[in-house]
C-alpha cells in the first residue's frame, strides 16, 4: 500500500484516537474533557426520553381526545399531554429514584445490568460481539442454581462456591463461542443469539427435571435458593444486597485488566489488529476464546447475581431482558468500565421506575424498550443528534465501529 | 482526445494534495506524470477520473470543459483509468468485469454474457493482450490481471488512457511488454498519462515528463531533455544521492541458516521449494524477486509466522523450526513486516503502546501480568528521539503519524530489541525519499554492528543499493544468486524474470 | 498467491507431487464418510433395534379429507435397517470419491437418518407424513422470506441483523390495518410498507450515518419489539376488534392441485406461498442473470470497484436493503395474517433470526436459502409430528435442533461459507 492517497484513516476528532491516550492537562481540562465526554450521551438519553414521551402522549386516547379539538383549545391539549408525560415520568422517578427504598431497588435491579454490561464491554474491547449474554447468564445461574439446591455448606463456603459456579457456568459457554469463532472463523453474533435460543430451551428443560423442580408444584419453577448461597443485606434499612459492591469490584477489576495488565493489553491488540497482534507473537485464537469465556463468565455471574440477590429461584423467564438491556447499557457507557456502571445505574433506575410508571399510570412497561433502543441509536449515531438538535461536530465525538460482516477477515 | 488540466487544486481537510496544476496531453503522447510517494500524483488523476471533485481549477478536454460527479461521467466522455490497486471483483469472470457498467443487455435487463465474451476476445486479440474472458480474476496471475484493467478502458472506448504506477508487479520483461502495449495505444490514437516514480521506465516511453513535489508542478521536461539525476533531483528538490555510502562487509559467523524450507501459502499451494540460504553477522542478504514468488513465505516461515511443511530454520546452529514468533523474539530476531498498517501497527493506539507492541512480556515493561507504563513511556521518548520520529507526543495515535514516521516507529522498535538477526520486508515501501535514505543508512549501521541482515524487497534499486549479497527467488525456488560487484541491474534483472545466468 | 507470467526460462523449479496434499484430502473424506457412517448407525441403532419385526409403520399420505393416495405400510425394522445401511453405503462411497462433497454426502445421510426416525416414531400407530412435510413447508415460510430480505441486504454489503424486529413491526401493522379497514390485503401492502420503511431506517443508519450495521439492527430489533407490545398492551388491548385479521385462504391452482401429494402441498397455497416461491427463483435468476444482479453483487464484493466504473455504490445499497425490508414484512405478514390471524407480543419469537441462519446455511443464494429453510421449518414440525406420536424425546431438545443445526452450519462443520466480500463494510470514497 502506498501513502499516495492523503485522506487518513483517522478522523482527528475520532474518540478512537485518543481513546487509549491518557490525557495530559489539569484539573480543569480534566472536567471538561469528562463533561465533553458525558455531553453525547447525555443527549442521547434527553432526546430518547423527548421521543418517548411524544409516544406515550399520542398513544393515550384520553389525550388524542384532547389533541382532536386542538384547534379549538390548544392549551388544553398541550397542558392534557404535559401532565400526561409528567405524571408518567414522575412516577418513573419516584419509584426509582424518589426514595431510599426505590433508590435501593434501583442499585438492586443495576447490579445484574452492571455485570453483564461489563460482558458485553469487554468482549467489545476485545472487537467481539457478545450478544450472547442472556444465554450465558442463564446457564451461570442454573449451574449456580445446582450448586444452591444439591450442596448443604455454610454460608461462608457456600455463596462463593455458588458464586464460582455460577461464573465458571457462563464462562463455559462464552469460552465455546471463542472456540467457534477462532477455530472456524463462524462470526459469534450469530453463535452468540443461537446459543441463547439453546440455553433457554435447556432451561425450560431443566427445570422439568426433578433436580431443579419445586416440590409440590407442577410448574416450572425451582426451589427457593437456601439461604446459606442468598448474597447478604449488610445495611439493614438500605435494602441492597451484597451483589452490588461485588459489581462495583468487578468493574474496576476489569478496568484494571483492560488497561493495566498485559493480557488486557493483548485483548485490546487483537480487538483493535487482528493481523499486528499475530505479527507481535500474541498469540489470536487463545486470545479469542479467552475474552469470550471472561465475557460469558461476566455474565454468568450478573445471572447468579440475579438468582443469589432479589429473585432467588429459577424460573422461564427470570432473568427478564437483562441481556439485551446490557447490550444497550455497554454502548451507552462506551464499552468502558465506568461507564458501564454508570448507564448500568441509569438502565437499573429505569427498570425499578418502570413498573411503578405502569401502575401509577398505566403505561405500559414496554416503552422502556422504546427508549433503551432509541438510545442506543444515539449514542451509536451522534450524527443523528447533532441533527436535531445542531450541535458542532467536535463537542460529540463520532460514531463507534465495533464490528465487520460475518466472515473471518 | 486532447487533455488539459487548468489550475487544479484538490484539498483535503488539512492536506493540500494538489496546487494549481496544469498540464496538457496530446493525442497521440505518452505524458507522464513523475513524482515520489506522495507526490499528489494519484490524487490528480483521481480528479481527472471523476472519482474526487477538484476544489479549484477545470478540466477541458478537446477545448471544452467539462465537469464530473462521478468515474460514470469520466467513462462517458472517454477517460479510462488502470487503477495501480486493481478494481476488479476477485469472484467474478474476466468477461463480468470488463461488462461491469456498461453491460450489454439482449432483452432489457437481462444480460447478454455472448456479445461480452465476443466483445473481450476480439479487443484482446486486437491488441496482443491474450486474455480467457471466463476465467476468474481470483484465479489469473497479477499480470494477466493487469491486462483485465487495460481491456476494461477499452471495453469503453477510452480516448485517454490514465496508468497508474502499471508496472509495479511486473517481471522486467513483463515491464518492457508494458510498455510496447502502451506506446502501441498511443499510436493508435489515443492520449496516454503514464503515472510513476520509476525514473527509466519514463524515460523509456514517455513523449513529455510532467514532475510533481508536494502537490505542485516543479518541472516539464522531455526524456531527452534530462537524465535520472536531473529527474530524481527535480522530484526530492535537492540534490538525491541515489546510492547509500557503505563500506564493503565484513560478515563473520553463520547466524541464520535455512535449510531444504518447503512452505505453503493461504491457497494450500507450495509457495517455497526446498530453499537454502545463509546469513551472516555483519552482512546483508537481499531476497529479490518479483513479489509473489514466495519470499513472503519465505520470511514468515523464518520469524514463524508461518509453519513449514518441510525442511529446517537454524539460528546459531540452534532449531527453531516452526518457532513462535513470540520465541523468536524473545531469541534476538526482529521483525519489519511488508505491511505497516494491517500488520505492523496498531493505529488506534498511542505511539508508545506501539513502540513495545511485541515486548510487552518481558521486563523492564511488565513484571508478571502488570504492565509497567512509566518504562515503556521512557523507551518510547528514547525511540522518538534516536530514530527522529515525527509525533506531537508519545501518547498520540499513531495512525495519525505520516507513513514515513510510522515505518520509523516500526523500524525504531524492532532495532532495539534486534539482538542477532534483523529480517526486513518491503521496508520503504511507499515512503518518501527522505524516509527512504534514513531508514537505509539504519539498515547499513545495523549491519556494521555486528547484526545478521535479510531484506526482503521487491524494489529493484533498494537491493542493489544495499545487499552484499543478493539470493534471487522465482516461483518459489532460488533462481540464482550474486553477490557484491557481480550484482547489476542486469545480471539480477535477468535472475528476476526467470532467465537463468549464463 | 499469484506466480509471476510464463517467460522464456529453463524450467522453473517444480514442486513434487506432495505428500501434505494428499494427507489433507484424505482427511476430508474419511470425515464425511465417518459423519455418514456415524448417521447410518445412528439409525440402526436407535431405530432398528429398537423395534420389532412385527411392527408396521403406518404413514398418511393425503392432507386432511382427501383419500388420493392409500396409507403407506412399512415393515419398521426392515425399513430402518435398510435406510441406516443406505447411510453407511453413502459413506462407503465417499470413501471412493475424490472430494466429497459433505453437503451431498452427509446431508443424505442424515435425511435418511431423519426418515428413518419419522418412520419408527410411527411403529404402532399413523404416521401424519403428509401432515409433517406440508407442515414444513408452512414454517419455513417467513423463514424463506426472511433469509431472503438477508440475501438482498448482504449481496449488495449490508448485514442486516433486524430482520426480526422488521418482521414483527411488519406483523404487527399488517394486522391492524387488515382489521381497520376490514381487508386482508390491504393489510398485507401495509406489512410490506412497514418492512420497507424499517428497511429504509436501516439503509439510513447504516449508510447515510455508518452506524455498525450490528447495532443498527440491535437497534430495530429491540425498537420494534418494544413499541410493538406497548401498542398492543395500550391499543389492542382496548380496542380488540383492531385485533381481528382473520387470514388468508388457500387458493387452489386447478388441475396441478390435484396431482396426489405433490399437488396439495405445492399448488394449494395462500398468497404468501406463491409469492414466497415466486421469489426465490426469480431472485436466483435475477442476482445472476441480470444488469441489475451483477451490479448489486459487485457493490457488496468490491465496492471501490463498483464505484470506479460508474455504480452508485450508495444507491444500490439503499435500494437493496429497502427491498429486504419489504421481503421481511411479507415474512412478517405472514405471522398475522396467514398463520395466527392475530398479533400477539413477540410472536416472531425469533424467527428472524433462523432466518439469517437460514441465509448463511444457503451460501446466501436463494435457492440454497429456500432449502435451509426447509431443513428449519422439518425440525420444527417434527416436534408435533413426533408428540403427536408420544414419542420418548423431549420437546425442549427438538426445538433446539435448528439452533444447533445452525451453529454446525455456521460453524464452518458444512463447509466454509463465502461471504460476499464487502459485507459490513460501510464504504465512503474518501472525497
Amino acid at each position: 500500500m502506498t501513502d499516495t492517497e492523503p485522506a487518513p484513516e483517522l478522523a482527528a476528532d475520532d474518540p478512537l484516537v485518543h481513546a487509549e491516550a491518557p490525557r495530559d492537562g489539569g484539573i480543569g481540562a480534566f472536567v471538561l474533557d469528562v463533561l465533553r465526554s458525558l455531553l453525547g450521551p447525555m443527549l442521547a438519553i434527553v432526546t430518547a426520553l423527548v421521543v418517548g414521551a411524544l409516544i406515550i402522549v399520542f398513544t393515550d386516547p384520553s389525550t388524542l381526545e384532547l389533541w382532536g379539538s386542538f384547534f379549538s383549545d390548544p392549551v388544553g391539549a398541550l397542558d392534557g399531554s404535559w401532565h400526561l408525560v409528567h405524571r408518567s415520568y414522575r412516577a418513573l422517578f419516584d419509584t426509582s429514584l424518589g426514595s431510599k427504598r426505590a433508590i435501593a431497588r434501583t442499585l438492586v435491579q443495576a447490579t445484574p445490568l452492571i455485570l453483564v454490561g461489563l460482558s458485553v464491554a469487554l468482549a467489545f474491547r476485545a472487537g467481539l460481539f457478545n450478544i450472547g449474554g442472556a444465554g450465558q447468564l442463564i446457564v451461570g445461574a442454573m449451574t449456580a442454581a445446582w450448586v444452591g439446591i444439591t450442596f448443604d455448606l455454610p454460608t461462608v463456603v457456600h455463596l462463593p462456591l455458588a458464586l464460582v459456579a455460577g461464573t465458571l457456568g457462563g464462562a463455559a459457554v462464552g469460552g465455546l463461542i471463542g472456540f467457534l469463532k477462532a477455530r472456524t472463523g463462524a462470526h459469534e453474533v450469530i453463535l452468540s443469539i443461537m446459543l441463547n435460543f439453546v440455553a433457554l430451551r435447556l432451561l425450560d428443560y431443566a427445570l422439568t427435571r426433578d433436580t431443579f423442580r419445586r416440590p409440590g408444584r407442577t410448574d416450572p419453577i425451582s426451589p427457593e435458593m437456601p439461604s446459606s448461597v442468598r448474597l447478604p443485606v449488610p445495611i439493614d434499612d438500605f435494602r441492597v444486597h451484597l451483589g452490588f459492591p461485588l459489581a462495583l469490584l468487578v468493574a474496576w477489576g476489569v478496568w484494571w485488566l483492560l488497561q493495566r495488565s498485559t493480557i488486557g493489553f493483548r485483548m485490546r491488540a487483537v480487538g483493535a489488529n487482528p493481523h499486528a497482534a499475530r505479527y507481535a507473537g500474541m498469540g489470536v485464537a487463545a486470545t479469542t476464546v479467552l475474552s469470550m469465556a471472561m465475557a460469558g463468565g461476566l455474565a454468568g455471574l450478573g445471572g447468579t447475581s440475579i438468582l443469589l440477590g432479589s429473585t432467588p429461584r429459577l424460573t422461564g423467564g427470570f432473568f427478564a431482558s437483562v441481556g439485551f438491556d446490557a447490550i444497550a447499557l455497554a454502548l451507552l457507557g462506551r464499552a468502558t468500565p465506568s461507564g458501564v456502571v454508570g448507564a448500568g445505574i441509569l438502565f437499573g433506575a429505569l427498570q425499578a421506575g418502570a413498573t411503578g410508571m405502569q401502575v401509577q399510570t398505566s403505561t405500559p412497561i414496554d416503552i422502556i424498550f422504546v427508549i433503551q433502543a432509541l438510545i442506543i441509536l444515539f449514542v451509536a449515531a451522534p450524527a443523528i443528534i447533532r441533527t436535531i438538535w445542531r450541535v458542532k461536530e467536535t463537542r460529540l465525538g463520532a460514531g463507534q465501529r465495533f464490528s465487520a460482516g460475518w466472515g473471518a477477515q | 482526445m486532447r487533455v488539459e488540466l487548468r489550475g487544479i487544486t484538490k484539498r483535503f481537510p488539512g492536506v493540500v494534495a494538489n496546487e494549481d496544476v496544469s498540464l496538457t496531453v496530446k493525442p497521440g503522447q505518452v505524458h507522464a506524470l513523475l513524482g515520489e510517494n506522495g507526490a499528489g500524483k494519484s490524487t490528480l488523476m483521481n480528479v481527472l477520473y471523476g472519482l474526487y471533485r477538484q476544489t479549484e481549477g477545470e478540466i477541458v478536454l478537446d477545448g471544452e470543459p467539462v465537469s464530473f460527479s462521478s468515474p460514470a461521467d469520466a467513462i462517458a466522455a472517454g477517460i479510462g483509468m488502470v487503477h495501480q490497486h486493481f478494481m476488479l471483483v476477485p469472484v467474478f469472470t474476466v468477461a463480468e468485469n470488463v461488462m461491469l457498467g456498461v453491460e450489454p443487455t439482449s432483452v432489457p435487463g437481462v444480460l447478454d454474457r455472448d456479445a461480452a465474451r465476443a466483445r473481450v476476445l476480439e479487443l484482446s486479440a486486437q491488441h496482443g493482450l491474450d486474455v480467457d474472458p471466463d476465467a476468474l480474476v481470483e484465479d489469473l496471475p497479477v499480470g494477466v490481471q493487469q491486462r483485465v484493467e487495460i481491456l476494461k478502458a477499452l471495453y469503453r472506448r477510452a480516448d485517454c488512457l490514465i496508468l497508474d504506477e502499471p508496472t509495479a508487479v511486473l517481471t522486467p520483461t513483463e515491464i518492457d511488454d508494458m510498455l510496447d502495449i502502451v506506446r502501441r495505444l498511443a499510436d493508435e490514437g489515443r492520449s496516454v498519462i503514464f503515472i510513476s516514480h520509476k525514473l527509466r521506465e519514463v524515460r523509456a516511453i514517455a513523449d513529455t515528463i510532467t514532475i510533481l513535489r508536494r502537490g505542485r508542478v516543479v518541472g516539464t521536461t522531455t526524456p531527452g531533455a534530462s537524465d535520472e539525476q536531473e529527474l530524481a533531483s527535480a522530484m526530492v528538490g535537492r540534490d538525491v544521492q541515489l546510492v547509500v555510502d557503505r563500506s564493503p562487509a565484513a560478515p563473520r559467523d553463520v547466524v541464520l541458516e535455512v535449510s531444504g524450507l518447503r512452505v505453503r501459502d493461504e491457497r494450500d499451494q507450495l509457495a517455497v521449494a526446498d530453499v537454502s540460504l545463509e546469513v551472516r553477522a555483519g552482512e546483508i542478504v537481499a531476497v529479490a524477486g518479483v513479489q509473489g514468488n514466495g519470499q513472503s513465505e519465505l520470511v514468515q516461515a523464518i520469524v514463524g509466522l508461518r509453519r513449514p511443511t518441510a525442511g529446517r530454520v537454524l539460528l546459531d546452529g540452534e532449531d527453531v523450526t516452526g518457532a513462535t514468533p513470540h520465541r523468536m523474539v524473545e531469541l534476538g530476531v526482529a521483525h519489519v513486516p511488508e505491511d505497516r498498517q494491517r500488520e505492523g501497527l496498531i493505529s488506534s493506539f498511542p505511539v508508545a503502546d506501539n513502540l513495545v507492541l511485541n515486548l510487552t512480556r518481558r521486563a523492564p515493561f511488565s513484571r508478571g501480568i502488570r504492565m509497567d507504563r512509566r518504562a515503556i513511556r521512557e523507551h518510547a521518548e528514547r525511540l522518538v528521539h534516536d530514530f527522529d520520529i515525527r509525533t506531537p507526543s508519545v501518547d498520540v495515535a499513531v495512525g495519525t503519524l505520516s507513513g514515513g514516521n510510522q515505518q520509523k516507529v516500526i523500524v525504531g522498535r524492532e532495532m532495539s530489541h534486534t539482538e542477532r538477526l534483523l529480517v526486513l520486508s518491503q521496508p520503504t515501501r511507499g515512503l518518501d525519499v527522505g524516509s527512504i535514505q534514513y531508514i537505509h543508512r539504519r539498515i547499513v549501521d545495523a549491519r556494521d554492528q555486528g547484526l545478521a541482515v535479510l531484506l526482503n524487497s521487491s524494489e529493484l534499486d533498494e537491493v542493489l543499493a544495499l545487499a552484499d549479497r543478493v539470493i534471487v527467488m522465482y516461483r518459489g525456488g532460488i533462481i540464482g544468486e550474486v553477490r557484491g560487484e557481480e550484482a547489476t541491474r542486469d545480471r539480477v534483472g535477468m535472475l528476476m524474470a526467470g532467465a537463468r545466468a549464463a | 498467491m499469484t506466480v509471476a507470467a510464463p517467460t522464456p526460462a529453463g524450467p522453473a523449479p517444480q514442486p513434487a507431487p506432495d505428500v501434505v496434499e494428499e494427507t489433507g484430502e484424505r482427511r476430508h473424506a474419511l470425515i464425511v464418510s465417518g459423519l455418514c457412517f456415524l448417521a447410518g448407525a445412528g439409525a440402526i441403532v436407535l431405530f432398528g433395534l429398537n423395534s420389532s419385526f412385527d411392527q408396521t409403520s403406518t404413514l398418511l399420505l393425503n392432507p386432511r379429507g382427501s383419500t388420493a393416495l392409500p396409507e403407506l405400510e412399512l415393515p419398521t425394522k426392515v425399513a430402518s435397517f435398510a435406510l441406516g445401511f443406505g447411510a453407511v453405503a453413502l459413506g462407503v462411497r465417499a470413501l471412493r470419491v475424490r472430494n466429497p462433497r459433505i453437503t451431498v454426502f452427509f446431508g443424505s445421510a442424515l435425511g435418511l437418518f431423519a426418515l428413518t426416525l419419522v418412520i419408527w416414531a410411527a411403529r404402532d400407530g399413523t404416521g401424519a407424513l403428509y401432515g409433517l412435510v406440508a407442515g414444513s413447508l408452512q414454517r419455513a415460510t417467513p423463514i424463506a422470506l426472511g433469509a431472503l430480505a438477508g440475501v438482498l441486504c448482504e449481496r449488495a454489503g449490508v448485514v442486516n441483523i433486524a430482520i426480526e424486529g422488521m418482521m414483527l413491526a411488519a406483523a404487527f401493522g399488517a394486522a391492524i390495518t387488515a382489521s381497520a379497514s376490514g381487508s386482508l390485503w390491504v393489510g398485507l401492502i401495509c406489512g410490506l410498507g412497514v418492512g420497507a420503511l424499517f428497511g429504509a431506517v436501516h439503509a439510513v443508519v447504516s449508510i447515510r450515518y455508518e452506524v455498525d450495521q450490528i447495532v443498527g439492527g440491535t437497534f430495530i430489533n429491540i425498537f420494534a419489539l418494544g413499541l410493538t407490545s406497548y401498542l398492543t398492551a395500550r391499543v389492542l388491548v382496548e380496542y380488540p376488534d383492531l385485533n381481528q385479521p382473520g387470514t388468508f385462504r388457500p387458493l387452489a391452482v386447478p388441475l396441478l392441485s390435484d396431482i396426489p401429494f405433490v399437488g396439495p402441498l405445492l399448488f394449494n397455497q395462500n398468497v404468501f406461498g406463491y409469492l414466497m416461491f415466486a421469489l426465490v427463483f426469480f431472485l436466483a435468476w435475477a442476482l445472476f442473470n441480470t444488469r441489475w444482479g451483477l451490479r448489486v453483487r459487485s457493490v457488496g464484493e468490491h465496492p471501490r470497484a463498483a464505484d470506479t466504473v460508474g455504480i452508485n455504490v450508495r444507491a444500490v445499497r439503499y435500494r437493496n436493503v429497502m427491498l429486504g425490508g419489504v421481503a421481511a414484512g411479507l415474512g412478517g405478514a405472514w405471522f398475522t395474517l396467514s398463520s395466527a390471524g392475530r398479533f400477539d407480543e413477540n410472536m416472531t419469537n425469533g424467527k428472524g433470526f433462523i432466518a439469517l441462519a437460514a441465509m448463511i446455511f444457503g451460501r446466501w443464494h436463494p435457492v440454497g436459502a429456500f432449502v435451509a429453510a426447509l431443513i428449519f421449518g422439518f425440525s420444527e414440525q417434527l416436534n408435533d409430528y413426533l408428540a403427536l406420536l408420544d414419542t420418548p424425546i423431549p420437546s425442549q431438545f427438538l426445538l433446539m435442533a435448528p439452533y444447533v443445526v445452525t451453529i454446525v452450519v455456521v460453524a464452518g462443520l458444512v463447509g466454509r461459507p463465502r461471504v460476499p466480500a464487502a459485507s459490513g463494510k460501510p464504504y465512503s470514497r474518501g472525497d
